[in-house]
């Protein structure tokens, strides 16, 4: 029986979770929630995530939401298919990728998650993108980005010379964040724009890529 | 295994709760904060973030507190208590959730209500009694989503106390000594697992080691 995954193509979060469905070529349905008409923030989909935020995951009698964790249980349900994205034959470098996994949400989501809200989520409710809080989250992110450009000159990923799941957390944020006037600041880092050139490029998230359109006309 | 960290530190004291939970040896090794050791070239290698915890064991080293503690219940699975939740992915799923969870929805509003309430005032700085009053709405939210967990699960993940529960340890301990006990005090099952977790022995560890 296919996944069902409840959420939007152009949301970040849900983005996430479809890059690494994608990775394991796990069989999953996309069922739309409707963000603009509130369908987050009512039953029947609050009784799927009391948090009232997409995406949410049904595996049988299953129910998960956090897109994070859900990738999580992706990679380790469908480890012997795909991309080895956990490294399950090793506890060290399965430590490794759950250190840059929690960076990731600790370190990096926190300084480009507003910047990508100023730009694409606020003209939405009619306001212009507030420069005062662009400008002091591009300046942590910039020192996120400093102690990554340091890392990946020394490894080709993040969690060691694999690709793992804490490289691809990092996609569907850094892919909206591309599209700003804010991409010098991944450009400018010639290890960084490197690893971030391989990572977008791999198959399963430029699946999930084409339909990233969130602040294109029409969307 | 040594960890090298602040006893004040909400994160250092996620990483040392778990050791004592695993009855683990190992050596505590301060970082003079006030004095920004933390970012001193001798700390940064451990760190490059310049953030306690920093954890090492043999040629392993790790940050981030709730990876370090994922490692240690791992490696140290057969020892002291079980704090993971081992059986099928299913299980090990809604576990990863509530963590999930801890890190993204209760961290957040409890960690600024913390600094707000405890820091400001012990390093002789104002609270901001607008930006209290804001984030004690939105945490109130979120303990409205643990009191109806806790009201069918005696714990977040399952009927036994997991990490899940003890990363929330350390903010919960600063809030319980704060105007914002208030908001576990209105929530029975939320107040139920507060008294619950914080009574436990290896956190009364943690806690003799701020006496030090």
């Amino acid at each position: 029986m296919a996944l069902k995954l409840y959420g939007a193509a152009m949301s970040p979060c849900t983005s996430r979770v479809m890059t690494c469905l994608h990775e394991k070529e796990a069989d999953f349905e996309l069922i739309p929630i409707d963000l603009f008409a509130g369908e987050h923030k009512q039953l029947p989909f609050l009784a799927k995530n009391p948090f009232g935020q997409i995406p949410a995951l049904e595996d049988g009698d299953l129910s998960l939401f956090e897109s994070r964790a859900i990738s999580a249980y992706v990679a380790e349900k469908y480890k012997e298919a795909g991309h080895d994205l956990i490294r399950c034959q090793s506890l060290k470098e399965a430590a490794e990728v759950k250190v840059w996994m929690e960076v990731e949400s600790q370190q990096y989501h926190p300084a480009i998650s507003p910047i990508i809200f100023q730009f694409f989520a606020a003209p939405l409710q009619g306001k212009v993108p507030d420069q005062a809080i662009i400008d002091e989250n591009l300046e942590k992110l910039g020192k996120v980005l400093d102690v990554y450009e340091e890392k990946l000159s020394r490894t080709k990923y993040l969690a060691g010379d694999f690709y793992s799941l804490a490289d691809l957390f990092h996609l569907s944020f850094t892919y909206y964040f591309m599209k700003t006037p804010c991409a010098n600041l991944i450009n400018e880092r010639p290890h960084v724009k490197a690893w971030w050139e391989d990572i977008s490029s791999r198959p399963a998230f430029q699946k999930v890529a084409s339909a990233m359109t969130f602040g294109e006309k029409g969307n | 295994m040594k960890v090298h960290g602040y006893p004040l530190s909400t994160a250092t004291q996620r990483v040392l709760a778990c050791l004592y939970e695993k009855d683990v040896e190992f050596q505590f090794v301060n970082v003079d904060m006030v004095a920004g050791e933390h970012k001193s070239p001798n700390f940064l290698p451990l760190n490059p973030f310049g953030q306690v915890p920093a954890f090492e064991e043999g040629d392993l080293k790790l940050f981030e507190s709730r990876a370090t503690t994922h490692y240690i219940a791992h490696e140290y699975a057969d020892k002291g208590t079980q704090l993971l939740l081992p059986g099928s992915n299913k299980t090990m799923a809604v576990f990863q959730l509530w963590k999930e969870v801890e890190a993204h929805q209760f961290d957040p509003p409890s960690t600024k209500l913390v600094f707000e309430l405890r820091y400001k005032p012990h390093f002789g700085m104002t609270t901001d009694t607008a930006v209290v009053e804001e984030y004690e709405a939105k945490f109130a939210k979120v303990l409205d989503v643990y009191e109806a967990r806790l009201a069918e699960s005696k714990y977040l993940a399952c009927d036994h106390f997991t990490l899940a529960d003890l990363h929330h340890l350390p903010t919960v301990q600063y809030l319980l000594g704060s105007s914002a006990k208030k908001l576990f005090d209105s929530r029975p099952h939320v107040s139920a697992w507060v008294a619950d977790i914080t009574a436990r022995p290896a956190w009364s560890k943690v806690m003799g080691m701020l006496k030090q």
